[in-house]
């Protein structure tokens, strides 16, 4: 008895130490984003001599690095964002819709056609973009699809087959009968898959959504091959081209627009922070 | 039973006929966004060309040519190091904080919140916000992350780790939690140590997110580019005996990137022919690793 209560002191013991350890690990983990919005309201020179100091008198630039970032690099940061904007929203609902669709005619028609398809997908899954970048900038290209309105279809093709691979696992454990039931009430496939299957692909719908929204959003290799970048730039674009292109470079105002740049991201995570940790767990299978 | 039959076939029927609408266009797209790509690049790998239109067949000469390059070999080496200590330390690092944040510790959520945060930013922004961290601390030692091929490694391998163990972590635990209670208890009654449990009861039960997350650990490795173009963009670079360089910090990804479109417009068919071997690399690692630790799992 007076062994098993030791041990248990010892145990809510463990416990306190490894809360402890987790806190200074946690602190550690966002110091980075600490340094960057420290930093953002630093002048240049003096963010590679003390990075890690607060802005003082003497470092302190107020919001004179912000101002300077938007227009930095010859190029208005609000564009940027707005393209970014515009590409994800319309690249995720494309891939949304399109591929809830043809892996609902895959799962359910399953002809010899469909697991040609699917296979496809499943083999896109593991080919690395280097693979076929070339080629698809060049296709991408004389087909015009290399304006932010356009874009979207280069990353339906190149996005398809995780969707449908994660769609098709989801289809599959619907059971048949509530669609036999919506044929029988005189339901045609649009409108049984329209208003009783995607009703209940909703989980799934949020899962791929939030993968293809962190993909997009963040992709950098694609719009860049593909853009005409003279006038279309989106935020990585944005960002490695102030680096990429000058020789020295005003680091305050890099960090002012990283700044800009993660807040969308923090605030969206900490919004919808259980659907994202479920969507990435999903899509986990993925290779 | 054969009523059913015939109505699961005339819903069937039904369905095709509307297949243009279904499939037309993820089909369209998927052949302009991969299908002809792919295949396309397959084609150009044994071709002479500057653009699509004006490829000549040369056979396996661009093959020959990017398996003797220097820079190409080395990068691969770097490649494959980075990978396998990025794999080790960000599975053992997950693994870790994932078991502790399933001991019902005070404030898990918090911990977990905090620890995938990194996994939403971006390559490229990651790779800069690191590159100024490294910086400001080689600063003081008036050197800096560009100058020192170590430097660039190790440099990758903390961004990756602070990047990917938040990822791995969600992944373990799931896997955790999903260990039968029932087999946890059998354990503590039959007077088995914590040790014990994690290596006997625990770790076979979570051997499926194991092999997830090393298989996802090693692709990710590979297939790194954005984090490596923003951190050091290959350098520094050495110059060999020949006069060609090798940057000593480029992965596969990226010195692929380079020979396709810094190096001049030459050596594209050397280039895609790298591009065709990494795809292969990247398609037999996956597959291979994904063979072998599914009979592990058998076994257990």
């Amino acid at each position: 008895m007076a062994n098993n209560k030791s041990s248990l002191i010892s145990e809510k013991r463990t416990k306190a130490l490894l809360t402890l350890v987790l806190t200074i690990v946690s602190i550690i983990y966002v110091l980075p984003v600490v340094a960057v919005v420290v930093n953002s309201f630093k002048r240049n020179t003096f963010v590679k001599t003390e990075t890690f100091a607060l802005p003082s008198e003497q470092s302190y630039a107020g919001f004179d690095n912000f101002i300077k970032g938007m227009t930095f690099g010859n190029y208005p940061f609000s564009s940027s964002v707005l393209y970014s904007v515009i590409i994800t929203v319309l690249s995720t609902s494309l891939i949304l819709i399109f591929c809830s669709m043809a892996a609902w005619y895959i799962a359910r028609v399953n002809s010899k056609f469909c697991k040609i398809v699917y296979f496809l997908c499943v083999f896109s899954m593991v080919v690395p973009f280097q693979m076929v970048m070339f080629t698809l900038s060049k296709t991408a290209d004389s087909l015009k699809l290399n304006t932010p309105w356009t874009i979207p279809i280069v990353y339906l093709g190149f996005g398809a087959g995780l969707a449908i691979f994660m769609f098709v696992g989801f289809v599959k454990s619907i059971p048949l009968e509530i669609e036999e039931a919506a044929a029988i009430d005189g339901c045609g496939p649009i409108r049984t898959f329209f208003s009783v299957v995607l009703p209940m692909l909703k989980p799934t719908l949020i899962s791929v959504g939030i993968l293809e929204i962190m993909w997009v959003w963040n992709d950098y290799l694609l719009p860049v091959l593909v853009l005409d970048v003279n006038e279309y730039r989106t935020i990585p674009i944005h960002i490695q081209y102030l680096k990429g292109s000058y020789g020295t470079v005003d680091l305050g105002a890099t960090m002012a627009l990283i700044l800009l740049s993660i807040i969308p991201v923090i605030v969206f995570y900490l919004a919808a922070q259980k659907h994202i940790i479920k969507g990435v767990a999903a899509g986990a299978v993925k290779g | 039973m054969a009523k059913t039959a015939s109505n699961d076939s005339s819903i069937k029927r039904s369905t095709r006929r509307w297949a243009w609408l279904f499939m037309g266009p993820v089909i369209s797209a998927f052949c302009i966004g991969f299908v002809w790509p792919f295949f396309q690049g397959i084609y150009l790998s044994f071709c002479k060309f500057r653009l699509t239109s004006d490829a000549t067949f040369i056979g396996v000469d661009n093959y020959q040519a990017a398996l003797t390059d220097a820079s190409f070999q080395h990068s691969f080496w770097y490649t494959a190091l980075t990978a396998v200590v990025s794999l080790v330390l960000i599975n053992i690092l997950a693994f870790t904080v994932a078991y502790v944040l399933t001991q019902k510790i005070k404030g898990a959520n918090l911990f977990r919140t905090v620890f995938f945060m990194p996994n939403l930013i971006g390559g490229i922004v990651l790779g800069y916000i690191w590159s100024m961290i490294f910086d400001g601390i080689l600063a003081a030692y008036s050197t800096s992350i560009l100058l020192e091929t170590s430097y660039g490694f190790w440099g990758l391998i903390i961004l990756l780790c602070w990047q990917q163990i938040g990822y791995m972590m969600i992944i373990y635990i799931a896997g955790l939690q999903a260990v039968p209670e029932d087999m946890l208890e059998a354990a503590k009654i039959d007077g088995a140590s914590k040790w014990q449990t994690l290596f006997r009861v625990i770790i076979p039960n979570v051997m499926p997110s194991i092999t997830i997350c090393m298989f996802l650990s090693l692709t990710n490795g590979f297939k790194l580019f954005d984090q490596n173009l923003a951190l050091t963009g290959g350098l520094p670079y050495i110059i060999q005996a020949d006069g060609s360089t090798i940057n000593t910090t480029e992965m596969l990804a990226l010195n692929i990137y380079n020979t396709f479109y810094t190096a001049g417009a030459g050596s594209r068919g050397v280039a895609q022919a790298k591009a065709v071997v990494f795809f292969l690399l990247v398609a037999g690692l996956g597959l291979a690793q994904l063979a072998y630790t599914r009979r592990r799992e058998v076994q257990q």
